[in-house]
């Protein structure tokens, strides 16, 4: 090294400025190595307490007299405020979640997955330049205005269908989350149907294919486990949705298949629990927590689902 | 020998389709369109500035939303600036630093996981948490501990109760896993050859994500945490939880005021049976839509700004 | 009056000789030797996959080393094991030694930075910052050390002349690197290594995403700065080694078949899989 040319060389260069201590960058890099490490550790925090809480509280609901796990699991009538005789079997209440989460369903996943085929397949850019805005309003609307919407609009529209319907019901409610969660599923399932690589395509419109062979049976195939997990992310919005069923659903707990019908969903009743007088120590207080343990495991179970589906199905194209 | 499929029917099916596609794409359209136009309908004549600038009444000609506006302005400003720091940190962390081991793995699920959590089970963990602190403090109306005078901006008193404080740390629960996986995107489409020049140059991980990576993915974090915060600014049903209905007659002084918020003055009015009640609804979205589309043009502003090379 | 040790002629002003607080320095008071890097019974691993198999190689001081052979051969793998930018991958490991100026560089105790700022690295695809063509160059400079602006300004333009690359950017030191075109970016890459005073150059085929015009341009580089670093270069082209390279060593499926001179590689070899691979009969 002593025998380098010193003029003019990159070596000499090593003369300018003043070394930055070492121990002091070792010592920054710890500490914020350490900082983001305790910020990573929050949600787990998160998780564990919310776990904890609905457990300790459902707990307690269940050490009330004349309520037993039999009963809640078991029972039909979910009476827990009126009348003599309160009933906390949580059937009517899951029934009432997924009456409204099939029409929302129903009405979303099909419109949802035909619009991302539409924009990843067939639209010019300028379609897709007036879509892609729209959806994004959409999915960006505050829950509560799509309740707004359900009340005064979509309720009066199918009252003037058939008188059958109440000024609560399951229909106005199922298709207002079927907009909410439409954006959801259509712009989900466009990402996934993009991620399919050209050259499967290519080959498929290759062999003779046409536009709609290629789109419906090459690549939507390929992006099924992004199509499903995109499906499940939907259901599980709207069975946790809580805003457009407590304005429009109405707050009759009942099994019932019947759209025309008033229905309470399981956020509805702790919307209508948190919302009353019902003192913090009641027995009808606790049921709220011991229904959101219930929603909480479902849509917990149906993300676990998607997750799943997901990792092992999910095609490599690299 | 199989029969070969006619040219007629797939040219057919192929159209067919195209058809079902369009019907499809006009019903997202429509809906939107009726959705805006019938709000607009409803809530334009009774919108002026007086309603913006009153606060609650029982007479609907004299409502106005002052309280519930300024109250998503506290809780959002609150909710953002604990949810931002601790969000992005997280991301930089399980993107730039965590080695892929088992550990990191139950985190990333766990993220994934408390993205489906409905929103309104979040604020039951507000409400034990943040309201109540687990009761280890005293109920609110007992012996709760105050700190400062209560007329002060640093008014501060535990257990929260139903304040701003609470409202807020709550929203950021809400939306911390969507600020999380959208950082996480930002982080992953800054190109690996970047880290590896800087790397290669001597750089520390950490001097390199503050120079080089954090610099390049800035446009992608921003629009992910404006994003977020236009669905903090919207969502209700948590703060339901924690709040209720509160009609509120001022502007929150300090992070223990009281709060109403935009959303479930919406829903409050949205709910009574006259039809004067829905006009003012409908006036308090459109104000509450026109927030959340400069939020939305910003988030477009920021991704088109950001993302033109230095010159 | 005691005898002193004989005093490093580099300056004190040296980062490593700080880093010896924390980390032992590969050799700050080294003696120059011809052998700047050496690797002995050098093998390594990406999870069950054996990359290297027992190399043994001494890659001497202020001369072109180039590694040739095809694809997957491990010449790649190997380069990067000099500077350690596989640290990062979990599943690689490695065994035996590979020496910089005699001191083990694969040892727990090395600083891996101050590895890296004696051992700059320039890749296959030039990877300027986007930031400007002065921060760019300024920027691994700033790591290590305070400057003056005066200093700074200095430093940066003997990096830029050293990359032959100062004429073509000097009125435009401000603006983006990303508005070069792919050669002017790829010697911009070679400043920015240099400017952080290393020792040994490693270029993982950086000539394969250039033009023929700009591989010339860097090639000649290469040469005028060949006497001042250690350069080692990863190349597919056989031409490029016979031009620009003193010592070729040839791998081949993980081991190390030939090395020597240059000239009686690709002239005489010993072994027929190099005159096969050097003669283009496979690869």
């Amino acid at each position: 090294m002593t025998t380098l040319p010193t003029t003019s060389t990159p070596r000499d260069l090593d003369q300018l400025g003043r070394t930055k201590s070492v121990a002091a960058r070792v010592l920054r890099e710890r500490l914020i190595v350490g900082t983001l490490a305790i910020a990573a550790c929050f949600s787990i925090l998160v998780t564990s307490t919310i776990i904890a809480v609905l457990a300790q509280e459902t707990w307690g609901f269940f050490q009330f007299p004349n309520v037993t796990l039999g009963d809640f699991f078991g029972g039909t009538e979910w009476n827990p405020l009126l009348g003599a005789e309160k009933h906390f079997g949580i059937w009517p209440l899951v029934s009432g979640t997924l009456l409204v989460t099939v029409i929302a369903a129903t009405f979303a996943l099909p419109i949802g997955l035909v619009c991302a085929i539409y924009l990843s397949e067939y639209s010019s850019t300028r379609v897709r330049a007036t879509l892609k805005p729209a959806l994004e309003i959409l999915a960006g609307v505050p829950t509560v205005v799509y309740g707004f919407f359900a009340l005064t609009i979509i309720t009066p529209v199918l009252q003037k269908v058939s008188p059958a319907f109440g000024s609560y019901n399951a229909m106005a409610a199922g298709l207002a989350t079927g907009i909410m969660i439409l954006p959801i599923v259509c712009s989900m399932s466009e990402d996934s149907l993009r991620a399919v690589p050209r050259s499967l395509r290519d080959g498929a419109l290759a062999l003779g294919g046409t536009k709609f062979d290629v789109s419906v049976k090459v690549v939507v195939p390929a992006a099924l486990s992004g199509i499903v997990a995109a499906f499940l992310l939907a259901i599980s919005r709207a069975i946790g949705e809580t805003m457009i069923v407590a304005l429009a659903a109405g707050g009759i707990a009942q099994i019932t298949a019947n759209p025309t019908a008033e229905v309470q969903t399981m956020t509805a009743y702790m919307v209508q629990i948190f919302l009353g007088d019902a003192p913090a120590v009641g027995v009808e207080y606790k049921s709220s927590y011991a229904v959101a343990s219930v929603l909480f495991v479902m849509t917990f179970a149906i993300t676990m689902i998607g997750q799943y589906i997901l990792r092992r199905f999910r095609e490599e194209y690299d | 020998m199989a029969t070969p499929r006619s040219t007629a029917s797939r040219i057919f099916s192929n159209r067919a389709f195209l058809l079902i596609c369009l019907m499809a794409t006009n019903i997202a359209m429509i809906v939107l369109a009726v959705l805006l136009i019938s709000i607009f309908w409803q809530g334009w004549g009774t919108l002026s500035w007086k309603f913006i600038t009153s606060f609650a009444s029982r007479k609907p000609s004299e409502a106005g939303i002052l309280a519930p506006l300024m109250g998503s302005v506290w809780v959002c400003a609150i909710c953002g600036l604990v949810a931002l720091p601790l969000g992005i940190g997280t991301a930089i962390f399980l993107e730039e630093f965590a080695k892929r081991t088992r550990f990191t793995r139950i985190i990333q699920t766990n993220i994934m996981n408390l993205a489906g959590v409905p929103s309104i089970v979040y604020g039951i963990l507000g409400l034990t948490a943040f309201a109540r602190m687990f009761g280890a403090f005293g109920t609110t109306s007992e012996d709760a501990m105050n700190f400062g005078d209560s007329e002060s901006l640093l008014f501060l008193r535990i257990p929260f109760g139903s304040t701003v404080l609470a409202g807020g740390l709550t929203l950021m629960l809400v939306i911390l896993p969507v600020v999380i996986i959208s950082t996480q995107e930002a982080l992953r489409s800054v190109p690996s050859s970047l880290r590896s020049g800087a790397f290669a140059l001597g750089a520390t991980r950490w001097q390199t994500v503050w120079a080089i990576t954090l610099p390049a993915a800035i446009p992608g974090i921003m629009t992910g945490a404006i994003l977020s915060m236009s669905r903090a600014i919207g969502e209700s049903a948590p703060l339901l939880v924690i709040g209720g209905l509160l009609l509120v007659f001022n502007t929150p002084q300090n992070l223990m005021s009281d709060f109403a918020i935009l959303p479930l003055q919406i829903y409050n009015w949205a709910g009574r049976p006259q039809d004067s009640f829905h006009a003012l609804a409908a006036s308090a979205i459109i104000v509450q839509l026109a927030v959340l589309l400069v939020f939305n043009g910003f988030a477009v502003f920021v991704r088109q700004k950001l993302q033109k090379p230095l010159q | 009056m005691p005898t002193e040790p004989p005093k490093p002629l580099t300056t004190p002003a040296h980062g490593h000789h700080v880093a010896a607080q924390l980390a032992i320095p590969l050799s700050a008071s080294a003696p120059a030797t011809a052998t700047a890097i050496q690797a002995r019974g050098f093998s390594s691993w990406y999870g069950e996959f054996q990359a290297l198999k027992s190399l043994d190689l001494e890659i001497p001081a202020q001369q072109v080393t180039a590694f040739i052979g095809p694809s997957g051969c491990g010449k790649s793998t190997f380069l990067r094991w000099i500077n350690r930018m596989n640290d990062p991958i979990p599943s690689a490991r490695a065994e035996g030694t590979l020496e910089l100026q005699g001191k083990d560089l694969l040892a727990k105790s090395v600083d891996v930075v101050d590895l890296r700022r004696r051992v700059g690295m320039v890749f296959q695809k030039p990877n300027p910052f986007p930031k400007s063509i002065y921060d760019n160059v300024a920027f691994g400079p700033r790591l290590h050390k305070h400057y003056t602006r005066a200093e700074l300004d200095e430093l940066v333009e003997r990096s830029l002349r050293s990359a032959s690359i100062w004429n073509e950017v000097k009125d435009r030191l401000r603006s983006s690197a990303l508005g070069l075109s792919g050669g002017q970016q790829q010697r911009l890459c070679i400043a920015r290594a240099i400017a952080v005073g290393p020792e040994v150059l490693l270029m993982d085929e950086p000539c394969s995403a250039l033009d023929p015009k700009s591989t010339l341009a860097i090639e000649e580089l290469i040469e005028t700065l060949a006497d001042r670093f250690t350069i080692v270069i990863v190349t597919h082209n056989m031409q490029q080694a016979a031009r620009v390279s003193d010592q070729t060593a040839f791998f081949f499926e993980g081991r190390l078949i030939e090395s020597g001179n240059t000239e009686s590689i690709f002239t005489k070899p010993k072994i027929k899989q190099t005159e096969d691979y050097v003669t283009g009969r496979f690869g």
